[in-house]
Parts: C-alpha cells; structure tokens; sequence
C-alpha cells in the first residue's frame, strides 16, 4: 500500500464480506422452502428471502468494487484519494441503507413498505433486484455520486493509466444504468424491456469492463508484466464485451412481448458474448506464465485464475446454453437460468471480489501476504466454495430440465407443482451443496484470523529441505 | 507483431465498436417502442387493469411467480393463467390463500376485497393478450 487515503477501502471490504455471509444465510432458507413450502411461513414468506438473498448479492458486490475503486483509483493515479473523509461518510451512509432495506424487507409488509414510501407517488417498487422503496433507490443514487465524485476528482489529479481511466469510466457507466430504475412504466412490456438496461447492461455490459480493470490491475501487481500489453488485453477484451452485448440483450427479448425480430438478432449477437469470456482466459493464462516474479501472495494469484475460468463456465458456457431462441424457448424462466445466474455471478462477480480483497487485505493490514497458514486455509476456502457452486449449478441445471421435459416439452404437459416435485431430488442435491458452501465461506472467514505474516526465509528454508 | 497492433489501436476498437453498436441498439429500441403498444394491446389497459398491475407489484407477486419467464420460479407462470385457469379460478384461488397444507409451498393472504380482486384478475387477462411469440410452448406455463 503506497497512499494512506487507501486505507478506507478496509471497512468496505470487511462489510462486504458479512453482507456475503447474509446473502447465504437468505440462500439456504429459500432453499429449504423449495423443500419444505410452510418453512418459516408466513412469517418469512419465499418472495421476502428471495429479495433479501438477491439484494444482498448487489449490495455486497457493490461494497467490494466501491472498496476496489477507493483502494486502486489512488495508486494507479499515484496521489492520494481526493477526500478519504467523503468516502468514509460514504460507506456508512451505504452500509445504513443496506441495512435499513433488508431490515424493512423482513419487519414490514411490502405492501405497507411502498405506502410508507411514496410508491405511489413515482412507481418503482416489485420488479427484480429493484425492489428497494424510492428512498433507498434515491439513497443508492447519492452514494453512486460520491463515489463518481471522489474518484474522478482522483483520476484529474493524478497520473492517467488505462485502467484508471476503465475503472472509472465504467464506474460511471454503472450509475447511470442505474437510473432507468425509476423507469417503471405502466406498459408491462416497456417495463421488462428497460428493466433489462439495468441487469443486462450491468452483468453483460459494464461489470465486465470492472471485471476486466480490475483483474488487469492485480495482474500487474502479481505478475510484473508490462503495463502496456495486459492495457492492450483488457481494452481488447471489452471492446468485445460491448459489441457482442449491446445487440445482444435481444435475448430477452424473445418471448416477452418485443417484436420478433429480436429472436434473429439476439441470438447472433448474444452468441458472440461468450468470446470476451474466452479472451479473458487466454490473458489471464499468458499472463502468468510471462509472470517476472513470484508473488508470495498465492491466495490472490489463485482467486484471479480462478475467476476468468468460473466466469467462462458460468457466463460463457452456461449462458451459451440457454441464449439462442429455439432452445430458449424451452427453457426460459426455469432453474436453468436460475443454474447459469448463480454460476456467473458467483465465477464472474463474487470472485473478481474476493480476489481484490484477497490482494489488498494483507497489504491493508500492512503485510504483503498473510502467512502460509491463512493462505492454506483461505485457499481450502476457495476450493469447498467453487466446487460446492459447481454442484449447485448441476442440481438447478437439472431441474431445469425436467421442467424443459415434462412441462415444456411433452406431449401431454403436467402442471407445474407436479413437476416440481418431480425435481425433487434436484432441490435436495443444491441444498447439500449449498450448506458446504456455506462451510466453504466459514473455512474461508476463518483465514482473517491468523496472526502474523509470509515470512520469506521460512518458507525458503521449508521448500530446500523438502 | 507488438508494435503494429497499439494500444491505441485497442482502445480506438474499443470506442468504436462500443459506439456504434450502442447506436444500432438504440434504433432498434426505438423501433421497438413503436411496435410494443400493438402487440401488447395497450389501448385495453384501462384504469381497472391499472389498478390489478399496482396491486401486482406492490405485493411481489413475481417475488415467486414468473410473468413471461421472468421473475422467480418457485411457482406458476402466471403470464397464461388467465387462460389456463379462467376468472372465476383466480379469484377463487386468491382469496383461499394460504392452503396451509402441510409441506406445500405456500402463497401469503392478499386480503383483497372484491373490487381488487376483479382488478387483478384483469390485468392477468390483459397479460395473457400479449403477443409473446407464441410463448410458452402450451398451456401450463
Ligand atoms: C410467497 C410466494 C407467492 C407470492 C408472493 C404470490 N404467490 Fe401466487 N402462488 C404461490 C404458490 C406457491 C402457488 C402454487 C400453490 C399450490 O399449487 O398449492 C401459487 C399459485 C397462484 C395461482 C394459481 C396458479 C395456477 O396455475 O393454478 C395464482 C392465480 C396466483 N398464485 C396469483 C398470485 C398473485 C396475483 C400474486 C400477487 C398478488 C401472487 N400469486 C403472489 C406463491 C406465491
Ligand atoms: C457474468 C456475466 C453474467 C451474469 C452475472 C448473468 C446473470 C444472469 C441472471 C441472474 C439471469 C436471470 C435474470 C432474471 O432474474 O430473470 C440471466 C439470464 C440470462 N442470461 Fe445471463 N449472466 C451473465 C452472462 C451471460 C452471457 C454471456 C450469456 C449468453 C451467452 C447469458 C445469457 C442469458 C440468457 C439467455 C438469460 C435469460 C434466461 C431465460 O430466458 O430465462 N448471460 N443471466
Ligand atoms: C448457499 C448457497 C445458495 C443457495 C442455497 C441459494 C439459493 C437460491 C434460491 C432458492 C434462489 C431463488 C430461485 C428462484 O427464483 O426460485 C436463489 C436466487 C438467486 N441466487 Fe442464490 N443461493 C446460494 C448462493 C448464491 C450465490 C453465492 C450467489 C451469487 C454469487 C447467488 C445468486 C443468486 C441469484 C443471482 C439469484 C436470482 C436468480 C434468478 O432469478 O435466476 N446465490 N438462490
Ligand atoms: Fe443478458
């Protein structure tokens, strides 16, 4: 760490890391009420910890880039953060929103929530992953501000490198995708198809170009190959990013009431989506094999290779399956896209997060790298949570295709809580695999609590007499 | 090789691409406008079926429903259900929720009166009109 102002990135880091927590506390209780319908109900009603899991999700991932961008904004600028206090008032103001919304989801009706919050006034509330009430959603607006204030001011100050200039670039981008937010017509088809600006052009728009900065960035750290070639990559790779993506959000257009010719145009282009996902393997992979050094940080250099794979499987391989029309057309609104939307948020997004904040942790509490014990145990970690999604996504991949079979596609269709329980067995497989990647985090969080650093001459000493 | 193909040849490609394509997007979309009140009927969303997508929304139906695929998939499609079930099913269902039987997944108590429950029932008609591409492939959703 070169700047004190990095400093404030910690708190962001270490709050993101419990809403995670959150997250799978609300993941293995809808869970369970796939398997048991009166669990919990009707004090926690399904809809009310679908919401809490998936809001978490954003709030936690938005946490770990805020703390990404306060950490990397100043050292590539190579000058202090702008206002460290703005960014400090900043994460509280988030954390207390965040935290005021999952409270409110859980102790008040949703119904008394929007009267409460003048849902009338302006309609924004009950659509997916946008379920906050007007004020949070204004709330969220004022945090994206400062953020785009503070970093930018940054930017100008100091020395101007293409990740910077991407980082903030597509920091900007993620806020005003933001605002068709309050776009909610009375249209239902308008509605889904702006609705659509937000999470598609999030997920396969610009978060691949953080995603891209911000792997661009530890790999530089890592790896001490030249600047100029992975900028040269990464600018590659987004440029992909957006041809294939923009034209491709015609994939959800198919079937939801847009004109028919989406169905040609979203499957071409959405078919070209996987390449960026591809290219961001191959640099990643070349990358490290003309690595200059040997980072001693091995969780790090193990949480950036493993996300451009997780993220090719996830976002590239399974949205691949579900992306062109014809096939779409069988298993649209299944399990199966609840399969590819856990596996690439989860290989994409949740990694990228944790592999920043495996990077800048240890510098953050002034060390280079944590000592070889945390690092195993964070490294085990990394390993029961990858493997356990892997499992879930195969149980929901399954379910998806006993819809695809037995509702969609038969002769003589059965309804659909009839083939719920059909997948049955499915349900059970992802909740044993979601209760060992709740054990994966729990290995994972126990890695922050070792004393002590890498230490150089150990370890040498250790592998020579080996 | 290296030196043939810059960086600032990338980041041209980049902004390029990413320019032209956004405008393509946007013309399409604004195309799409166009068509959208004529293949969801829009002229038939009067202030009844107004008031049943207000009542939709603000309690979360698709928190575990799918309206046209999307939404939750812990219970049925209810794009089609208006054919699928007919009026008289829907407020019927409605009304005796919870079933509270035992290990069932189960839907909250709206407690509607009967003008919300006809407002609903009429957006669920108004959905069921949308011209989906002939989506989903049969009744059951
Ligand atoms: C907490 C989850 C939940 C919410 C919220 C919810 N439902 Fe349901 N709904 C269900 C479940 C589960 C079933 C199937 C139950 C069964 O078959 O026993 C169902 C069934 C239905 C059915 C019958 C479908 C059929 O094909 O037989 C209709 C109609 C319906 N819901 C309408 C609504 C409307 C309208 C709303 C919003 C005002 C709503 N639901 C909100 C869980 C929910
Ligand atoms: C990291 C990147 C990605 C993430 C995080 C992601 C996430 C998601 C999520 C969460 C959904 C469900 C949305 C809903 O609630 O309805 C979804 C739907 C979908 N995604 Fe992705 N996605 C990514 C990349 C891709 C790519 C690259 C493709 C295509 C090759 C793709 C194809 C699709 C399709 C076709 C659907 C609609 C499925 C349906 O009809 O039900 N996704 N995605
Ligand atoms: C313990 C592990 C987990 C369990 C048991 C779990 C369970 C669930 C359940 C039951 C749903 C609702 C599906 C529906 O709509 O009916 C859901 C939705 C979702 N979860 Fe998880 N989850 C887990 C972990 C995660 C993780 C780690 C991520 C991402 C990093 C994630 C991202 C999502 C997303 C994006 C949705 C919305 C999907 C969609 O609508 O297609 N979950 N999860
Ligand atoms: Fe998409």
């Amino acid at each position: 760490m070169n700047y004190q102002s990095q400093r404030v990135a910690k708190p962001y880091f270490i709050a993101a890391l419990g809403l995670f927590v959150g997250q799978i506390v609300f993941g293995l209780i809808a869970g369970l009420q796939y398997l048991n319908g009166t669990f919990l109900f009707p004090a926690l009603p399904f809809d009310v910890v679908h919401m809490s899991h998936t809001n978490l999700l954003i709030v936690w991932l938005l946490m770990a880039f805020m703390g990404a961008a306060y950490f990397i904004v100043p050292e590539e600028a190579q000058t202090e953060l702008y206002s460290p206090k703005l960014a400090l008032i900043t994460f509280w103001v988030f954390l207390a929103a965040g935290a005021v919304t999952i409270l409110s989801y859980l102790f008040v009706p949703y119904t008394q929530l929007a009267a409460m919050t003048g849902n009338a006034v302006l309609p924004t509330m009950g659509r997916g992953y946008l379920e906050q009430p007007l004020p949070i959603k204004v709330g969220i607006v004022l945090v994206a501000l400062s953020l785009l204030f503070n970093v930018t001011m940054t930017l100008i100050k100091g020395r101007k490198t293409s990740i910077n200039f991407i980082l903030v670039g597509s920091l900007w981008g993620l806020a005003l995708l933001f605002l068709p937010a309050f776009y909610f017509p009375q249209d239902t088809v308008k509605a889904s198809f702006g609705w659509w600006w937000v999470v598609h052009g999030w997920v396969e728009g610009d978060w691949e170009l953080i995603l891209g900065a911000l792997l661009g960035f530890i790999l530089i750290k890592m790896t001490g190959v030249d600047r100029e070639i992975i900028e040269k990559w990464i600018y590659i790779i987004v440029a992909m990013t957006l041809i294939s993506g923009l034209v491709g959000i015609g994939h959800h257009y198919y079937y939801t009431g847009a004109p028919a010719y989406w169905i040609w145009l979203g499957s071409i282009f959405s078919a070209l989506e996987p390449i960026p996902f591809m290219l961001l393997i191959a640099f990643s992979f070349k990358t490290l094999l003309q690595r200059r050094r040997e980072y001693p940080n091995k969780a790090a250099m193990l949480w950036a290779m493993g996300t451009p794979i997780m993220a090719f499987l996830g976002a590239g391989l399974w949205g691949f399956m579900i992306t062109l029309a014809p096939v779409q057309y069988y298993i649209h609104g299944t399990n199966f896209t609840a399969a590819h939307g856990h596996l690439a948020f989860f290989g994409a997004y949740a990694m990228i997060a944790l592999a920043i904040i495996s990077y800048a942790m240890p510098l953050l509490r002034g060390r280079i790298a944590n000592s070889m014990v945390a690092q195993r145990w964070e490294m085990t970690g990394f390993w029961v949570m990858t493997t356990s999604m892997i499992g879930i996504t195969l149980a929901l991949t399954g379910a998806g295709i006993v819809t695809a079979f037995l509702q969609r596609a038969a002769e003589d269709p059965m309804g659909f809580m009839q083939v719920q329980d059909k997948a049955r067995v499915f349900f059970w497989i992802r909740e044993f695999f979601g209760a060992s990647f709740f054990l994966g985090l729990l290995i994972y969080l126990r890695s922050f609590f070792f004393a002590g650093e890498y230490e150089y001459a150990n370890e040498m000493k250790q592998a020579l007499s080996k | 090789m290296q030196q043939v193909f810059t960086k600032a040849m990338a980041r041209n490609i980049f902004l390029g691409g990413a320019g032209f394509f956004l405008v393509i997007y946007l013309l399409l979309a604004y195309d799409s406008f166009q068509q959208i009140p004529i293949r969801d009927h829009a002229v038939n969303l009067t202030p009844s079926v107004l008031r049943g997508k207000y009542l939709f929304d603000t309690n979360d139906c698709i928190g575990c429903h799918t309206v046209n695929g999307e939404g939750a998939y812990y219970a049925p499609e209810l794009g089609n259900v208006y054919k699928r079930r007919g009026p008289d099913f829907i407020k019927a269902w409605i009304r005796s929720q919870p079933s509270g039987a035992p290990g069932r997944r189960q839907m909250p108590n709206f407690h509607f009166n009967d003008d919300q429950l006809n407002d609903v029932t009429a957006y669920l008609q108004w959905l069921s009109n949308i011209d989906t591409n002939k989506w989903p492939p049969n009744i059951e959703g």
